[in-house]
């Protein structure tokens, strides 16, 4: 996911019309900045968007944030790797996990009316589970904006040859004045024009790449002829995914590690994403936001792995990576931009780096605006100053959003140095997530589960999965010991898997002897102390069907039922 | 889409956070885009250029696709308006 910085072999051939393009770009997104700076007047305007937003706004700002570095440049890399089987990362790893946000998770956060996912955790579980949650989540996306910044910088060093510390600077400086600016409708806004110019740069890409190799049929032939074999053309049972030789295994392990702990734990709890849902102007838009934003994710991976796969076999260096050749790619993450170089006229060009940057900024933005909520409404406000005036928030808002920044070009820095770190980093981070979704599911349906159990199920829940990480062969990379033989995404299964059991039965079990909370004071958080008209507009039943979030949840499952069926 | 907000509390006078139109800027940006490389593509085609695309003149094509993306993006944006939550009889921007 790290790009070598150094590389000085990869350049691209730009000229001033690429440049043009890709300022204008840059224009766009500060004007949207400071337009969305008029509107804001209380601190919900700068951090929920006043709750006022169109959903299929929210739905595709909801994947825009999530379609960051990591996921254009590694599942691009993976499918020049490991081809088809990178597309159980969007269908099973991702679009059930949002459906189920849309239809069962969502009527609890936007119906209780919390401004973010710790808030959720404080009034169902008290403040120890909070703290848990809060400081994990802020901490967390301080790294992961580092790295976006990082990954952002390094394709400006490529680019324009400039030094590593003077793009970090820049880029992290175009970030900070439109989310400082106006806050999370300039991130949301930001995202889904994102959103477009990503598509307007991979999707001819793609075309381009296909007729290159042949059309659909000359890339199979190719692949299948390619180092990796046809294996990489269907995407069961995925044993290069999941790292399990057993095929049964491996199906088990995609369906329940990735397709359940994993992506549940991600999608449902991660305030990044649910943030953009919070940011709807109703009950039925907020949670149409992630089931809309379902729809486009089925087919992102068409533009993002498909173009990886065709590098894998149309561009020298990558093919002579995957073969171990001469004059190698230093790895897989490069592969898009080496497509890029070998495919597209100037013009095209400048739209192509565009859509990148788009992407690597808008991931940090999200990181961002996510972080300087929790901060302000979960810490500061919280812990440190109650009683202030809204403008107060907004300003320590603003402030958060100024020293987050500054952090991320430290924490850019240490990604550059210490690559291997922040990937553990990374995964360490990913196991928070598994438990957290065990504690929320379970909170919102057993009304007898306890505040103390909260937080003991969520630490038990982590450090289960930190162990497990500990004994596997490479999830901390030296750091694990090889205990169990297990590697790669595989140990990432099971670590969670076991979280999500420990916690589930720690809850269980300390929830029996501890006191439950009063029932009163639960209303809007447990489904069976919730009356049912909390959880609907009024209007619902005159909405048509395509605006109501079952029936449009349960299109989309079909969908992705097809879409896995078809790559079988 | 306003159908809680027109319900609630007066609070929910014209806010204008979500007023401005995001449309007409995806239009605009993407229509610029357009326009300059369709004229990248009749005037600044070399052969190498359609070497590298395997015969397709990328600048061209991709430049007209985003001309139609963005004249279905200012049509929308015209044909349902944003309307400020708190007006009465507005219909729903996002359909």
């Amino acid at each position: 996911m790290i790009f070598a910085a150094t590389d000085t072999q990869l350049r691209l051939d730009a000229n001033w019309v690429d440049y043009l393009l890709v300022a204008l770009y840059f224009a766009f997104v500060i004007g949207i900045g400071i337009l969305a700076r008029r509107s804001v007047s209380s601190s919900l305007d700068f951090f929920l968007s006043g709750r006022s937003l169109p959903a299929w706004v929210t739905g595709l700002a909801f994947i825009s944030a999530n379609l960051g570095a990591v996921e254009i440049v590694g599942m691009s890399a993976n499918g020049a790797e490991i081809g088809i089987p990178t597309m159980h990362y969007f269908w099973v790893g991702a679009v059930p996990a949002m459906l189920f946000l849309g239809v069962v998770m969502m009527p609890f956060y936007y119906g209780s009316k919390v401004r973010s996912v710790p808030e959720f955790m404080r009034r169902r579980f008290g403040t120890g589970a909070h703290l848990v949650n809060a400081l994990s989540f802020a901490i967390a996306q301080l790294l992961i904006a580092g790295i976006n910044l990082y990954l952002l910088a390094s394709i400006v060093e490529v680019l324009l040859g400039w030094p590593l510390w003077v793009s970090l600077i820049v880029a992290a400086s175009v970030v900070l004045s439109y989310t400082a600016l106006g806050g999370l409708s300039a991130a949301i806004y930001n995202e889904v024009l994102q959103f477009f110019i990503i598509v307007a740069a991979l999707l001819p890409l793609t075309l381009v790449g296909l007729n290159k190799v042949g059309g659909w049929d000359g890339l199979k032939e190719k692949v299948a002829g390619s180092p990796g074999g046809a294996e990489q053309l269907t995407s069961w049972p995925g044993t290069a995914l999941s790292g399990f030789d057993s095929p049964i295994f491996s199906v088990i392990g995609i369906v329940f590690g990735l397709g359940f702990v994993l992506s549940f734990g991600y999608w449902t709890t991660n305030f990044v994403e649910v943030q953009r849902a919070m940011a709807s102007s109703s009950m039925s838009a907020a949670q149409r936001s992630p089931i809309i934003g379902a729809f486009p994710k089925m087919f992102i991976p068409f533009i993002v792995v498909i173009p990886g796969m065709i590098a894998a076999v149309a561009v020298n260096e990558v093919a002579a990576l995957k073969s171990g050749g001469e004059g190698a790619a230093t790895d897989y993450n490069q592969s898009l931009l080496y497509l890029i170089r070998d495919l597209l006229p100037n013009g095209m060009l400048g739209v192509a780096i565009a859509g990148l940057l788009a992407s690597f900024m808008a991931g940090m933005a999200a990181n961002i605006s996510a972080f300087n909520t929790v901060f302000s409404y979960d810490l500061w406000q919280q812990y440190f100053r109650k009683d202030r005036p809204d403008d107060y928030y907004t300003g320590v808002g603003r402030k958060a959003t100024v020293a987050a920044t500054v952090i991320a070009i430290g924490t850019a820095f240490l990604a550059s140095s210490y690559t291997n770190i922040m990937d553990y980093l990374q995964v360490l981070f990913g196991f928070f997530n598994a438990p957290l979704f065990a504690t929320f599911i379970l909170g919102m349906f057993w009304k007898r589960m306890t505040a103390t159990a909260g937080w003991v199920g969520l630490v038990s829940g982590t450090l289960a999965a930190i162990v497990v990480g500990w004994l596997s062969e490479d999830a901390f990379g030296s750091f694990s010991i090889g205990v169990i033989p297990l590697s790669g995404q595989g140990a990432a299964f099971v670590a969670a898997g076991a979280a999500f059991v420990l916690d589930i039965l720690v809850s269980v079990v300390v929830s029996l002897a501890t006191q439950p909370k009063e029932e009163s004071t639960l209303r809007g958080l447990v489904y069976s102390l919730t009356p049912k008209k909390d959880f609907h507009d009024q209007s619902e039943g005159r909405l048509a069907w395509w605006q109501q979030p079952t029936k449009l949840a349960g299109v989309a499952l079909v969908m992705v039922i097809v879409l896995n069926v078809v790559f079988a | 889409m306003s159908e809680r907000s027109t319900k609630q509390s007066p609070a929910k006078s014209p806010r204008k956070a979500g007023a401005f139109d995001i449309r007409t800027f995806i239009a605009l940006l993407i229509g610029i885009y357009g326009v300059v490389l369709v004229v990248m593509g009749v005037v600044a085609t070399s052969d190498t250029d359609l070497e590298k695309s395997g015969g397709w003149n990328v600048n061209l094509w991709a430049g007209i696709g985003m001309v139609v993306v963005a004249g279905l993006f200012q049509a929308w944006a015209m044909w349902r308006p944003v309307v400020i939550p708190g007006d009465p009889d507005d219909r729903d921007p996002d359909g």
